[in-house]
């Protein structure tokens, strides 16, 4: 069949291309340019940078299948740079790779494979797509150190039944790249991409304060207890559970302090012990189902973080205000803006961003 | 199934009789520099190929000055004329014009046709200090054809200085005259890549971009490239081929009548090129899909990254969202006969299948 395969020329999307055109499908190669890349073409080891369209351009050749390079510039600077610094100036701590999978990949993607007349869109993510009784369903991936099912689950049913992800049954990154090898792809050494793609040299922070100034402005270091400890210079620095770049505000006596709550609106970052900060209860919105929501409270497990095991808690959903309860085993730190993702073993069952509270 | 290429607009197909003019030059070898035989004949070759290049497109042989193609003609003229003027480029210029004026230059708006609007130029000359006007013959993504001897009326009354780019037009039609220089490309009219010229009116001089051994009078240093120079000389388009290639395209845009716009239509435009905007579609599915389906177009000016963006063209004619939505046929001079009805099928099956998904 004809699948468009998203490839960002780095060696995971090559091996999917080159895997699906081993399989005798007709596959169509397409590169998202998100940004200049005349301010990122020295920077290694990040997605969708001049050198990464050059890359799949080249394995492209190599593997003889017609290529396009998209350009996104425009779509993925309001879609996910603005919304990751606005999330900041509210507060929250983003999570960007989600933002870019629901618009510009998976969604624009899809529509364009269908437009093409591809019957499936492919993409070099570490998650595994299984055929249930009620349609597609995401799990994770055979490697738990390279699983992403934690970022794709935004992904709508709907595009999930468009999708495939080849490398989710991979046992390891070692094995892809023996598979890049064996294809004789170029990029079967490169380097992985890391951090945030489109911040230049992991200063964030400059990225934020460009597109949302007031994210920067300094303001107090507050205690929970209401004593002012010291003095921030920006808001975006922090993020919840975060220990590091409080200064002298960094410890209580002996007591070493975290970050408790940003509160955008006094522009305050809000500071206490480890132990004021794990919480009974965490609300989540913007919720995304990839099973059938439950009626009743669920027992399932939850990711609050990227890197972190999920833990055991209780689903309460309540379908009418769109607004998902958790109650984990043991109160746990949530980071308003990251993703909390539900799992019933390896299966996700949904997901969604944890809200600030009221 | 052989592909269809309708993208003479971003290089044309290169006809045979430019390619044994460059094979032969190839083969014979020599710097037209030399002394000795050899570089007699390649001097010779030289020399023949620029009093062809300069009767056809008007302009004596010593005023005629190769360089390595299109984009190295325009800056050219616009680095060497443009010194101490002001510079107005119209708004749809090629961004190789667009680049060489640099960020400074003026804009001259264009109607809603797509053609330079006279009576902003007019207010513009009239309004500073002698300027360097760029204006193209024709527009690569439109192939709508500027007022040029009107414009160049203008630039006359008012002590300003007209370069028109002319690599579209050139090989296409009778090349407008009142310029004070012009450029062509050697593969835009059926030549090989790599040799354009600059053509200057008698009297105008200018300084060289690329110093070196004196070459082109002093005004483009380094060896000339023979075997390219030598195909450009020989690419002549063959009597009849432009009223062939407009009845082709007219059969193009009759079978699209009442399902596409066409941008420019209803002035004079270029006989091989047609601008067709499908609303609601981006011009980068459309290039894609009909790709797919052996059908070669673009989209706009081809872009060394291969991407396809929204067209700055199609914007300043005041297209708004349609500008992201046109798709530039091209029509090369071997174009088959039968090329309307296989890019109006491709196109038909296109749109279905988009509208099927849209609905």
């Amino acid at each position: 069949m004809r699948i468009l395969v998203a490839m960002s020329g780095g060696v995971d999307s090559s091996v999917v291309a080159g895997l699906l055109k081993e399989e005798g499908h007709e596959v169509i190669g397409a590169t998202l340019q998100l940004y200049d890349h005349g301010a990122a073409t020295s920077r290694k080891g990040s997605c969708c940078a001049g050198q990464d369209i050059h890359d799949a351009r080249r394995v492209a050749d190599t593997l003889d299948i017609p290529h396009y390079v998209l350009d996104r510039e425009s779509r993925f600077r309001d879609a996910v740079v603005q919304d990751f610094a606005d999330s900041y100036a509210r507060g929250e701590t983003p999570i960007p790779c989600v933002r870019c999978n629901q618009t510009v990949k998976f969604e624009d993607l899809v529509g364009l494979a269908r437009d093409l007349g591809a019957e499936a869109l492919a993409t070099g993510h570490y998650a595994r797509r299984v055929e249930g009784a009620g349609g597609a369903e995401l799990h994770r991936a055979a490697d738990p150190a390279r699983d992403q099912s934690y970022f794709l689950f935004a992904t709508t049913r709907e595009q999930l039944e468009f999708c495939r992800f080849p490398l989710g049954g991979m046992a390891d990154k070692a094995a892809v790249r023996a598979a890049a090898a064996r294809l004789g792809l170029s990029v079967a050494e490169k380097p992985d991409s890391q951090d945030i793609c489109f911040v230049p040299e992991g200063r964030y922070s400059d990225v934020v304060a460009k597109f949302r100034p007031d994210a920067a402005e300094p303001g107090e270091i507050v205690h929970l207890d209401g004593r002012v400890l010291g003095r921030h210079a920006g808001i975006a620095r922090y993020t919840v559970g975060q220990g590091r770049g409080l200064g002298q505000a960094s410890r209580d006596g002996d007591q070493p302090l975290y970050v408790a709550a940003v509160d955008a609106g006094r522009r305050r970052v809000v500071v206490g012990p480890r132990t004021a900060l794990p919480q009974a209860e965490i609300a989540v919105e913007a919720v995304n189902w990839l099973d059938a929501p439950s009626a009743v409270p669920r027992p399932c497990q939850v990711k609050l973080r990227a890197r972190e095991a999920p833990q055991p808690a209780l689903a309460e959903w309540d379908a009418a205000s769109g607004q998902l309860r958790i109650r984990p085993e043991a109160p746990a730190i949530a980071a308003p803006g990251q993703a909390c993702v539900l799992y019933d073993g390896d299966r996700v069952l949904g997901g969604g961003f944890i809200r600030r509270a009221a | 199934m052989t592909p269809l290429y309708l993208d003479a607009n971003a290089t044309e197909r290169l006809r045979p009789v430019a390619r044994a003019a460059v094979i032969a030059a190839l083969e014979a070898g020599g710097n037209p520099s030399s002394v000795h035989g050899d570089g007699r004949a390649a001097r010779r070759r030289l020399e023949e190929a620029r009093e062809r290049v300069a009767a056809r497109f008007g302009a004596r042989p010593a005023d005629t000055v190769f360089t390595a193609g299109g984009t190295e003609a325009n800056a050219l003229a616009i680095a060497g004329l443009g010194r101490g003027r002001r510079v107005l480029v119209g708004a749809t210029e090629h961004p190789a014009v667009l680049a060489a004026a640099g960020p400074a230059a003026e804009v001259v708006p264009v109607l809603a046709d797509g053609r330079a609007d006279l009576a902003a130029l007019e207010r513009m000359l009239a309004s500073g200090p002698p300027a360097l006007l760029c204006l193209m013959a024709a527009n690569n993504e439109t192939g709508v054809l500027h007022p040029i001897a009107e414009a160049a009326a203008l630039c006359r009354a008012h002590g300003a200085l007209l370069h028109m780019d002319a690599v579209q037009a050139a090989g296409r039609g009778p090349l407008p005259g009142g310029a004070d220089s012009w450029a062509i490309s050697g593969h835009k009219l059926g030549g090989p890549p790599g040799a354009g010229a600059l053509l200057l009116r008698p009297g105008l001089d200018l300084p060289a971009l690329i110093a070196g051994g004196g070459q082109e009078r002093g005004r483009r240093g380094g060896t000339e490239p023979l075997p390219a120079i030598a195909g450009l000389g020989a690419a002549q388009a063959a009597p009849g081929e432009a009223a062939r290639l407009a009845a082709l395209r007219d059969r193009i845009e009759a079978g699209l009548a009442g399902r596409a716009i066409i941008a420019g239509a209803g002035v004079p435009r270029l006989p091989n090129t047609s601008c067709i905007i499908l609303p609601g579609v981006a011009a980068e599915t459309q290039v894609i899909a009909l790709d797919l389906m052996g059908v070669r177009v673009s989209a706009g000016a081809a872009c060394s990254s291969g991407k396809v963006a929204r067209s700055p063209v199609l914007a300043a004619m005041g297209l708004g969202d349609l500008a992201g939505c046109g798709i530039r046929v091209s029509l090369p001079w071997d174009a088959p006969e039968d090329a309307p009805e296989r890019f109006l099928d491709a196109w038909a099956a296109m749109r279905s299948r988009l509208s099927k998904n849209a609905a």
